[in-house]
Parts: structure tokens; C-alpha cells; sequence
């Protein structure tokens, strides 16, 4: 029997066990004229029995689905003739490899070694043993909570409760799910990186100015060494950003300002949810736009003008993102003006300010350390935004300031290293999860400053 | 009057001027970012719409026993296995007859799809009883043909610069003035997976790939994440170190670039736990923990709106805590909260880079049947696509963009239609 049908029959079984609890509880109480002396509700008993029924059988399952594969084959490899076991890691995992995948099919392969085929029937075996045990191990545990729940129902017994902290427990632990996710993230990056390190001295990742990941396949390979130096990667993210960051702060805020200051209550409504469309248009999209429309307009703009311009500039990149980010900064800055108190406005209208001296002496200063925190959340998106990227900037590494040159980024070249199939351990693979680390940490310092910011700010006017 | 408002008059012309000005640039920035949405909108849909239509050749095929070799009493192995490619060849030979030279019998192939034998082969194991007849059909022409009726080759361009030679145009010419050729709906686009050839290539499993990513997502970010808001909203208790630190957590990872969510994805599910490369069903947990931050900042606030009027109501009857959510605090914040799910899912919807991380780049042609089946998503399609060098994938491109904004667009517009038909001012 394999997993899912083993869940499907316990999801039955919950069905039952709850109409098994609650008649018991019914029943305990003689009858509906005993309902009142029981202590909940008659349903809670029902509920109670599928917590006990559900809950340990359900982690058994979990436990042994993960275990069990492992352990397998370790006995597997334990069985194997002592020459094998003998040989170093990579062989007996190539040899478990091919011996796992034939038990999979479920068919032997008659062309293979001998000592193979045996230890993949051994696999087999295993496997079949190991499904009973899951199978009758659940069932049991399952039938025993059963039991256990209905011989607890008594009238007395506070069901509600303990159904209730349950519930409450199922809920703390959806919502450490966030916690465990970024510890995930922390602990998958980092834990490859320093395999990176290990192999890449990180002086020379973090200072090094000359990126060429492509690492040698064989070691008598001439001319693959491979560079991890990741200047230009960084050089080539902040050129990318800045140009971004460039057009959207401006952009952004100046229409924050008219449409919170100037815009009549119509214009409002109608541009507002348009420049939202801008933020929910997906990045392959801007992304394709980029390379295809921009890009061949800007190399033809420069060129009518005599100047070179690579055909994956870094410009029409950072020109597209910068547009995406518009409706992100505008929105962001909306919130802050309209936080700043109008007291404050009728003040400075009062001393005979215009509304252009109002906005720019009084409501920026005040809404500046929010402006500063959109402006940082909006870099930090810059700096992660891949898809446009991808699409329309360089793959080669190229240190320069000129916004006309092609230049690669982080992003990029995360996902140039991992597409495509390699080996998991080469450091060519390895560099990107240093560049997602390096990511990582740069925008959560991003985050947090700005977070900080915002917060500070708020707590001044409310 | 003193010299003081002298001054100042003198100065008002001067400071409308900066006052107009001001106010130009914020309206200019949002015409700037208005005009941007349209030009991005309409240069993707004049690019896209065409690939809707595919254009259909006419031809006249000998399907006599002789021809192909069968008889129509044959069964259903060896109708399968007779030579349509040769019928299709004849066909084409004898409407241009006295094609002789090497080159020109190539380009007189590549007229046609690769798809026109497939197509012919399904009609005759279909129906064995046109074997013995001399049907007309229409049968796919060539994507660079395709490209040529839509308008994309330019005929004044010196020939060798041109996909399409002078004796091609002749032929095609001949075929247009006699109306054997036809601008058709494209169903193949809709009804079949992914294809070296442009004309054949269709984005079924790439929409059924995103269906089942998004089933996945739905199924365990949705519950998670209310359950997960409602415990911060309702029962955490205040001050409480161990409650702060999962907000945030919750902060941050809303602000994570996705691209890192692909190297956990990558990492752990797939290194660690072993789950198979390319599937919806890594897919979707990556995705689900990209939405997660969404929906629950989402719900919080849904619930956060609820009066507590309400919850004292409930506690006033005797209700229990748990029972005050779910009976009345969480029913009544369900429309916002689906709202924001909606949103989220939009989100997850388009996105892209996490997924290029797990696999889910592969060349798919087989529609997927289930969650653990390797399959491609709609934007990732687009993006594979996008880097295809032929002329005509760029229509498709655009025209799977389409599609992937009419998806958006609807969900979008579920979210706002459930915002104005319960959103309750209390």
C-alpha cells in the first residue's frame, strides 16, 4: 500500500471515528435527556476521537515515509560483496543509484551485473517489508487512539477544551512555518557556501575582479580553472539598480505628490488602480519587453547618434525595471504623505505658502525618513529583481560604469549556474548559492534599515 | 503699504510659475508611467494577436490503397504505420509539377508542417473508409510560410536576406490568387504542448502545468496562512518574544527576492528530501512559501477589521475563544481574506525566476497529468520561448502573454468584484 492511499483510508477512518465519538458521548450521557450533564458539546467528543486517531498515525506515517529510505538502502549496501563496499563514496552511491531506480521501475534489468540485480531484488524486498510494517503500524496506531479517545469520553470530560488546544497548537505551528522557511534559506544558502569558501577563499569571491565560472570537467583539462571573483557581478547589480532607482524615485514620487496633493477624488481612483497594473504585470513579461522592444530601440537611438551601443545594454535593463518599480515607490510614498497630519498643511497654507512651497518645506521634510524607507524597499527590490535581467542584460561579467555596455548581475548569473544539469558539489554550481547568501543578506539588511525607518517615523504623528 | 507685501507681490509671478511648474512634473510622471503601460500593453498584444490565427494550405491528397499502401480493412498497426510523408510529397508534387532541382524540392517540402502526415495518419486511423478516395484537405503550412501571410517578410528585401526565396513567393502567389490558403482560428495553440516547431507549438502543457503548481500552492498556502494569521491576530499573546519573532520573520520574507526562494526550493527539497526535479509539486511549495507572507499579512488584516464588538458579543453568549473565530470573527473576515489569497495567487501565477531554480525549465512536450509529472509553467514557457531564435516564436510568445494577462486580469477582477459585493463598513 503506498502513502496516499494509506491517507486516503485514514481520512475515512477520521470520518467514522468522529460519528463513533460522539454516539459514545450521546450515549454516556443517557440519551438526549442526559445531554445537558455532558461537559461540551457532543460534536467535541467526536472531534476528539479524530484527534486521537488522526494525530499519532499520521506522524508514524510521516516518520516512516522519511526514515525508511534510508535505512533501506543502507541495509542494502550492507548486503553488498565486500569489494564494493570497499570502493570510495561516489562509486557505491552511482551503484545504489542504479540499483534504487531499477526497484523503482519495479522490473530488473536483465543486462545488468549480477551483484546488481541481487541487491536490487534484496531492494525490493526490502521495500515490500518496509510498506507492510508502515501499513499495519499506522492501522494500529490509529485503531489504538481510537480506542483510547472513546474510553476517555466520560461526562465529565472536558473535550472542548482539549479539542481547542489542539486547534490553537495546529495554528502556532502554521504560523512557525515563517521561522522555519528563513531558517531554511539561512541554513540552505549558508551551508553551501561554505563548501564554496572551502574551495574559493572568500577574499577573493568578495574582492576578486574577475568572474569566469566555467570550471574544468576533467583535471587534465587545459584552460577551465575558473574565477570566482565577484566585483563585476556587484559592479554590474548596482549599475543595473541605479539606473532602475534612478527612474522610479522621481517617478514614483512625483506621482505620489500629485495624486495625493493635486488629483481630484475621480483622477484618483481611476490612475491609482492603473498604476497598480504596472506592479501586478509578472517580470517575464517586462522581461521580454525589454529584450525585444527596448533594447533594439535604445541600440538604434544610440546608433543614429554615432554611438555603440551593446545589443544587451545595461540602460534598456535597468530602464524596464525601473518602470516596474514605479507603482512600488508611488505606492509606498502615497502611504507617508497621507500620514503627514493635515494640521500641518493648513498651517503652512495659512502663512501664505503655495502648495508646491507647502509640499516641498513642509510634507516631504516630515515624510522623509518613510520616503527614505520606499526608497530603500525599492532598491532592495531592484537588487533581487531577476526575470528582466535575465532576459534583457549580459551574461558575460564585464567591469564598467558606462550604462551602454552589456553587464551581468547576481541574478543573473544564479540562474545561469543552476539551470541546465550539473554536478552539485562543483564549485561552479556551489558560487551561486554564495551569490544568493551575499543576496540574501544584502536586501534583509535593506529590509530591516528601512522597516526601522518607517517605524521610527510613524511613532512621531499617531 | 509697506515694503514687506511690496516684496512679496514682486514676487508671486516668480513663485505660480515654480507652483505650475511642480505641478506639471507630477502630472507628467504619471502620464510618463501611464504611457509606458500602454505602449508595453499594445506593442504585446499587435505581436500576439496573429499567432491566434494559423494559416492553412489547401491540398488535394491520393489516398488510394496503392498510395499508401494499405487497405482500408487493414488494422489499426498497419494504417498506423503506412507513408503518409510520401502522400503528402505527391500531393505537393502535383500541385507544382516539374519541380526538379534539389533545393527547390526541399523548400516544396518545408511548405508544409512536419504535422500535416500526423494530421493525415489521425483522419485516415479515424476513418479507414478514405482510403480508395481523393480528399481536399487543409492541411498546417510551414511557420515560416505562416510568418510570410501575416505580413512579418518583407518582399522588397534583397532575396538573400529574405527566409522566403522569389520562386517560394511565386508558389505562394499562385496559391493565394487560386484560394488555397486560409487564415484559420489556431486550436493546435491551445491543444498541444510544446514543439521545436514554431507552428506546432501550443501552451496546454504549460497551462495545465501552471494549474496543477497553482492546486498545490492553493491547497497549502490558503489554510496555512489563515491559520497561521488568526493565531497572530487572536490568540498570540502580547509581548511575547517567540510571537515577535514570527512577525518578523513574516516582514522579511514578504521582501525576500523570490530568486532566493528557488535556492531553498533547489536545496531542500530537492537535494535534501529528494523530490523529483521539474513538478508541479515542488513547484508549488516554493510558491507557497513565496504567497505565504501575502496571505497572512493579507488575513491579518481582514481580521484585524472585524469589530470587536462582535467577539464581545460572542464572549457575552458564553462562546469559547476558538469558538468566537470560527463561528463568527473568521466568516465575517472571509471575503478579505480571500481577496488577498487571490492577489497572492495572481502573484505566484507569474512568477518565474524560482522556477527557472527547480527544473522547471524543461523542454516539455507531454501534457502532465498530475502533480508529480515534469511540467512547465505558462511563464516559464514565455521565457523559453522568448529565447528561441525563429521569427515566429516571437508571436507566440506574445500571444502566450496574452493569455497569461487574461488569467491575471480575471483574477484580479474576481478580487475586486468579492471586495465591492461584501466588503462591509462597520
Amino acid at each position: 500500500m503506498n502513502s496516499s492511499i494509506i491517507l486516503l483510508l485514514l481520512l475515512v477512518l477520521a470520518a467514522f471515528s468522529y460519528f463513533f465519538g460522539r454516539k459514545r458521548a450521546l450515549a454516556v450521557s443517557n440519551g438526549n435527556r442526559g445531554v445537558n450533564k455532558l461537559h461540551s458539546l457532543p460534536g467535541y467528543y467526536g472531534y476528539l476521537v479524530v484527534v486521537w486517531c488522526l494525530i499519532p498515525s499520521l506522524i508514524a506515517l510521516m516518520l516512516w515515509s522519511f526514515f525508511s529510505p534510508a535505512l533501506i538502502s543502507q541495509q542494502v549496501v550492507a548486503s553488498l560483496p565486500a569489494d564494493i563496499q570497499a570502493a570510495d563514496a561516489t562509486t557505491v552511491n552511482l551503484f545504489m543509484n542504479r540499483v534504487a531506480s531499477m526497484a523503482k521501475a519495479g522490473a530488473i534489468d536483465a543486462t545488468a551485473e549480477p551483484v546488481q540485480q541481487a541487491a536490487a531484488r534484496y531492494y525490493m524486498d526490502l521495500q515490500a517489508n518496509s510498506n507492510l510494517i508502515k501499513s499495519v503500524l499506522v492501522f494500529a496506531l490509529a485503531g489504538l487512539g481510537i480506542f483510547w479517545g472513546l474510553r476517555k469520553i466520560a461526562p465529565q470530560f472536558r473535550a472542548r477544551n482539549q479539542v481547542e488546544k489542539v486547534i490553537v497548537g495546529l495554528m502556532i505551528l502554521c504560523a512557525s512555518i515563517a521561522i522555519v522557511t528563513t531558517l531554511g534559506i539561512v541554513l540552505s544558502v549558508l551551508f553551501e557556501s561554505i563548501r564554496f569558501f572551502q574551495a574559493v577563499p572568500i577574499t577573493e569571491f568578495l574582492f576578486g575582479t574577475h568572474w569566469s565560472p566555467q570550471t574544468a570537467i576533467r583535471t587534465d583539462q587545459v584552460g577551465g580553472s575558473g574565477s570566482f571573483g565577484a566585483v563585476p557581478l556587484f559592479a554590474g547589480t548596482l549599475l543595473i539598480s541605479v539606473i532602475a532607482l534612478v527612474i522610479a524615485v522621481p517617478v514614483g514620487l512625483m506621482s505620489a505628490i500629485y495624486l495625493s496633493e493635486y488629483a481630484s477624488r475621480r483622477v484618483r481612483a481611476w490612475v491609482k488602480p492603473s498604476l497598480e497594473v504596472l506592479a501586478g504585470i509578472p517580470t517575464v513579461v517586462y522581461g521580454f519587453f525589454a529584450a525585444l522592444t527596448v533594447a533594439p530601440f535604445i541600440r538604434d537611438l544610440g546608433e543614429s547618434v554615432g554611438l555603440t551601443v551593446a545589443s544587451e545594454s545595461a540602460l534598456a535593463a535597468g530602464l524596464v525595471m525601473g518602470v516596474m518599480i514605479i507603482p512600488f515607490m508611488s505606492s509606498l510614498s502615497d502611504d507617508v504623505i497621507n500620514a503627514v497630519p493635515q494640521a500641518m498643511r493648513d498651517g503652512s497654507y495659512g502663512m501664505g505658502a503655495t502648495r508646491s512651497e507647502t509640499i516641498k518645506q513642509v510634507i516631504l521634510p516630515a515624510a522623509l525618513p518613510g520616503i527614505v524607507g520606499a526608497f530603500l524597499l525599492a532598491a532592495s527590490r531592484a537588487i533581487g529583481e531577476t526575470m528582466i535581467v535575465v532576459m534583457a542584460a549580459g551574461l558575460s561579467a564585464n567591469l564598467t560604469a558606462n550604462p551602454l555596455e552589456a553587464v551581468t548581475t547576481v541574478t543573473v548569473q544564479i540562474v545561469t549556474l543552476l539551470t541546465g544539469d550539473q554536478e552539485f558539489d562543483s564549485p561552479k554550481t556551489l558560487a551561486a548559492f554564495a551569490l544568493g547568501l551575499t543576496l540574501f543578506v544584502l536586501t534583509l539588511i535593506l529590509n530591516i534599515v528601512a522597516l526601522r525607518i518607517v517605524r521610527k517615523y510613524r511613532e512621531q504623528y499617531d | 503699504m509697506s515694503n514687506k507685501t511690496e516684496l512679496v507681490r514682486a514676487s508671486l509671478a516668480k513663485r505660480y510659475a515654480r507652483e505650475k511648474r511642480f505641478r506639471f512634473y507630477g502630472l507628467a510622471s504619471i502620464v510618463l508611467s501611464l504611457t509606458f503601460l500602454v505602449i508595453l500593453l499594445t506593442t504585446i498584444f499587435m505581436q500576439g494577436w496573429p499567432a491566434f490565427t494559423q494559416t492553412y494550405m489547401q491540398l488535394e491528397v491520393n489516398l488510394s490503397a496503392e498510395a499508401l499502401g494499405v487497405e482500408s480493412t487493414a488494422s489499426q498497426e498497419k494504417l498506423r504505420a503506412a507513408n503518409y510523408d510520401a502522400v503528402v510529397m505527391n500531393a505537393l508534387n502535383a500541385r507544382f509539377p516539374g519541380v526538379t532541382e534539389r533545393k527547390q524540392k526541399m523548400a516544396l517540402k518545408k511548405l508544409v508542417s512536419s504535422s500535416a502526415a500526423y494530421d493525415l495518419q489521425k483522419q485516415v486511423m479515424d476513418n479507414p473508409q478514405l482510403i480508395g478516395t481523393q480528399p481536399t484537405i487543409w492541411v498546417m503550412t510551414d511557420d515560416d510560410i505562416d510568418t510570410y501571410f501575416k505580413g512579418k517578410i518583407d518582399r522588397t528585401q534583397a532575396e538573400a536576406d529574405r527566409r522566403i526565396k522569389d520562386f517560394q513567393l511565386a508558389w505562394l502567389d499562385d496559391l493565394a490568387a487560386k484560394g488555397e490558403i486560409e487564415r484559420r482560428f489556431n486550436v493546435p495553440f491551445f491543444t498541444s504542448g510544446d514543439s521545436r516547431e514554431p507552428e506546432q507549438a501550443g501552451i496546454l502543457s504549460a497551462l495545465m502545468g501552471s494549474f496543477y503548481t497553482m492546486l498545490v500552492t492553493m491547497t497549502l498556502a490558503f489554510p496555512i496562512g489563515v491559520a497561521a494569521a488568526i493565531y497572530l491576530e487572536e490568540f498570540a499573546p502580547k509581548n511575547n518574544p517567540f510571537v515577535d519573532f514570527i512577525e518578523v520573520n513574516i516582514n522579511n520574507l514578504a521582501a525576500v527576492p523570490s530568486i532566493v526562494f528557488g535556492l531553498l526550493g533547489l536545496a531542500v527539497f530537492i537535494q535534501f528530501f529528494g523530490m523529483p526535479r521539474s513538478t508541479p509539486l515542488v513547484g508549488g511549495l516554493v510558491l507557497t512559501l513565496i504567497t505565504l507572507p501575502t496571505i497572512i499579512i493579507a488575513s491579518r488584516a481582514a481580521l484585524k477589521s472585524v469589530p470587536p464588538s462582535i467577539r464581545q458579543a460572542a464572549y457575552g453568549m458564553g462562546a469559547s475563544r476558538v469558538q468566537t473565530v470560527f463561528h463568527h470573527t473568521l466568516p465575517l473576515a472571509m471575503p478579505g481574506i480571500l481577496t488577498g489569497t487571490i492577489i497572492g495567487m495572481a502573484h505566484a501565477l507569474g512568477e518565474t525566476a524560482p522556477l527557472l531554480m527547480i527544473g522547471m525549465v524543461a523542454f516539455i512536450v507531454d501534457i502532465p497529468h498530475g502533480i508529480t509529472d515534469p511540467a512547465a509553467i505558462l511563464p516559464v514557457q514565455i521565457y523559453l520561448w522568448s529565447d528561441s531564435p525563429e521569427r515566429a516564436f516571437t508571436e507566440k510568445t506574445s500571444a502566450a502573454i496574452i493569455v497569461l494577462l487574461f488569467f491575471l486580469v480575471m483574477m484580479n477582477l474576481l478580487a475586486v468584484l468579492l471586495r465591492k459585493r461584501f466588503e462591509r463598513r462597520w
